[in-house]
């Protein structure tokens, strides 16, 4: 299998990898605007509306279009903000959310993307990445909305990163590896099939844990429209907001793509082309977040962080150990 | 060294822009931490002055300014003035005019409760059934839009009937309207009161003691969510009220929940009263003798129905002219609202929005 890793690094070579994370970059990003779009369509559905239908056909170009809108939008950047700290916050949550892609799977051969050893600690490492730039984008904007949703979001992704972090553990104690690829292939072969049979829990735990991660609803405090009109991008326009937007919707897919690769199998799957396999189950998974916000009220932010530290947890260190007893019998 | 952390109160500006403030309100909360330990409720954003503009009217002219008070219930703001003049006149109404206006009354009750069932689910973060019910709300905006051509300020009664009488058909889709909306009202039941997440933002928020109900002179929903079954249609009965069967429903904490449950149960109550006004609705004129300049003797007048959300009542204060020397409107969302200050305190600022939306205010009618 030919593997970028495995050549002596010459300057074709970089450029040959260069080329294909820019590729992978612009793939993903189109992935993305079709993330929004999708969502608006399932939520629409969903809710007895029609959802975009305007622009181009089926309105499959509404994405395009409100990005270019965001493109053309005048910066404006509050009096009393702290200025550098403003400018520099939305690009600081906006990177991490792609550079975790390079470790995602996405097809059997995986060409452009690093099999890097530690790759699950090197997803959780760099997401969290970007809650700095949220707490930084609600503390610069000098708006008390602003503030009260990146603390807000701060207090409850720190507290969801434990659970997710746990709830993954079950996982990695079962393939043995924390080299996503590894994983993928462990679950071809195991006995029990995909790891979501015998991580049910984890697998739940993860869900839930993403969702907050994701800052959706019913966990979606942080921003939350009726208390805190837009929490801590309240101050944003043009296209600093859109860095905040687009960075959410690529964690949505890379959440998706990373819970496909740990327990859905990831690529793996009979007849159909694996690159096909990834999409349908990361489709899937997309699909059931937008499911959840069609139907759920949010919840309160002490309700939030009591279930993170009193549920959650406890669950996620029960999986632990049932996982280490039942591989230690079995 | 002091091992305290300085801390400082925040003043934090709720509206009058802001999402979920239902209109123009504004609220000043004083906030430590997320403690609120003050809110001061700004009104008059929305005032246009009704009570003086209808100083220089004609009875009949004032008609549509009642429609923009409350203007989820337009219909009831209409009856609740007409009926006053009504009263002072000693007028007889025409049997079928009494129906008409108690079906659509009841219908525009269930719209405006739709839609505060819709609007709440909305501030805590809910956004399917805001447009759900506005697909059953659309029927009977449709309804409404047939008899008096009007979607939302209906300007449909008039002193001694109703301007329209109702198209043909009409009141056999009010009938085929009534079992559409019974299920629907136990689908809302099914999928809202039963929520985990929803029950915990509402479960003994907000609640509202009997004493403190009566001393701040609350009236509809939010009194009877403390278990005082006072209802006017009941204790006062005023058109064909009391010729029909319904129940009063009380709550029994007193909290957002039970406000928000009793809003499902008089919806079901009020088609009960569709029901049967359906049923027996005779044949006749729609508008009885009425003078064609309306002089309310000298006098002072007051009466009250039970509106939406409370006890609306216009009181008038006539020198015998065709204009009213004085007109008083008493809007129950205004009095309701003199009560939100002392839920507030104390509770943290993630309740404010689910304790504010239960109050079920509307601007219109706040401002007035």
């Amino acid at each position: 299998m030919f593997s970028w890793q495995t050549q002596p690094l010459t300057w074709m070579h970089f450029l040959g990898m260069l080329i294909g994370a820019v590729i992978v970059l612009f793939l993903v990003l189109f992935i993305v605007m079709y993330t929004i779009y999708f969502e608006r369509k399932v939520i629409g559905w969903m809710q007895n509306r029609i959802g975009p239908n305007r622009v181009g056909p089926f309105g499959l170009l509404q994405s395009a279009a409100d990005v270019f809108k965001l493109l053309l939008k005048e910066d404006i950047i509050p009096a009393n903000a702290d200025r550098p700290m403003f400018l520099i916050a939305p690009i600081i949550a906006f990177v991490p959310s792609f550079m975790v892609l390079a470790v995602i799977p996405y097809t059997a051969t995986h060409i452009f993307t690093a099999g890097l050893n530690v790759g699950v600690l090197y997803y959780i490492a760099l997401s969290s990445i970007s809650i700095v730039g949220i707490v930084l984008g609600g503390w610069a904007s000098n708006n008390k909305y602003s503030l009260v949703g990146g603390l807000r979001s701060a207090a409850q992704m720190i507290s969801y990163e434990i659970p997710l972090g746990l709830s993954i553990l079950g996982v990695i104690m079962l393939a043995g590896s924390l080299n996503l690829n590894t994983i993928v292939t462990h679950q071809a072969t195991d006995r029990f099939g995909w790891y979501i049979i015998p991580q049910i829990i984890g697998f739940v735990v993860f869900v839930i844990a993403a969702i907050a991660e994701l800052n959706r609803t019913p966990f979606d405090l942080p921003e939350a429209e009726s208390e805190l009109v837009a929490g801590y991008f309240t101050e944003y326009t043009g296209f600093r907001f859109a860095f905040y937007m687009l960075a959410e919707y690529v964690y949505v897919f890379a959440i998706s793509a990373l819970g496909t690769t740990l327990f859905l199998g990831g690529w793996e799957g009979p007849f159909l082309p694996s690159w096909l396999w990834f999409a349908i189950k990361t489709s899937a998974f997309i699909f059931f977040l937008f499911w959840v916000r069609a139907t759920m009220p949010r919840i309160r932010i002490d309700q939030l962080m009591g279930f993170a530290w009193k549920v959650l947890i406890p669950v996620a260190l029960f999986n632990i150990l049932l996982t280490g007893a039942l591989s230690l019998i079995l | 060294m002091s091992t305290s952390l300085r801390t400082e109160e925040m003043i934090l500006n709720v509206g009058p822009q802001h999402p979920s403030t239902h209109g123009v309100f504004r609220l000043v909360v004083t906030l430590d931490g997320e403690q609120i330990i003050d809110a001061d409720p700004v009104v008059g954003y929305l005032h246009r002055g009704t009570e003086k503009l209808a100083e220089g009217l004609q009875y009949t002219q004032i008609i549509p300014y009642t429609d923009r008070l409350d203007y989820l219930a337009a219909m009831l703001n209409n009856y609740a003035l007409v009926h006053t003049v009504e009263y002072a006149l000693d007028l007889e109404i025409p049997a079928r005019a009494e129906y008409l206006r108690v079906i659509v009354m009841e219908l525009n009750r269930i719209a405006s409760h739709l839609l505060f069932l819709g609007t709440y689910l909305l501030d805590l973060g809910a956004m399917s059934p805001f447009l759900y019910v506005f697909q059953e709300r659309e029927r009977i905006v449709q309804l409404f839009n047939e008899i008096c051509g009007a979607r939302l300020t209906y300007n449909y009664m008039r002193v001694g009937g109703v301007k329209w009488d109702a198209p043909p058909g009409w009141i056999e889709k009010v009938r085929d309207f009534i079992p559409f909306m019974r299920e629907k009202v136990k689908m809302y039941d099914k999928l809202i009161s039963g929520n985990e997440i929803f029950l915990h933002r509402v479960r003994g928020i907000g609640v509202i003691t009997k004493e403190d109900a009566l001393q701040y002179s609350l009236s509809g929903i939010n009194l009877r969510s403390t278990g005082i079954a006072f209802d006017l249609r009941k204790n006062r009965p005023y058109s064909l009220y009391n010729q029909f069967e319904f129940d009063v429903v009380t709550g029994k904490n007193g909290d957002c929940f039970d406000r928000y449950y009793l809003h499902l149960e008089e919806i079901r109550q009020s088609l009960r009263i569709v029901e049967q006004a359906v049923a027996q609705i005779p044949e006749g004129p729609v508008l009885g003798k009425v003078p064609k300049l309306i002089r309310v003797p000298a006098g002072e007048y007051y009466r009250s129905i039970e509106g939406a959300r409370g006890e609306l009542g216009v009181y008038i204060v006539s020198d015998g002219k065709d204009k009213p020397y004085r007109l008083k409107l008493r809007r129950p969302s205004f009095v309701n609202l003199q009560i939100l200050r002392k839920l507030l305190i104390g509770q943290s600022m993630a309740n404010l929005i689910a304790i504010l939306g239960a109050v079920d205010i509307v601007l219109g009618e706040v401002d007035a």
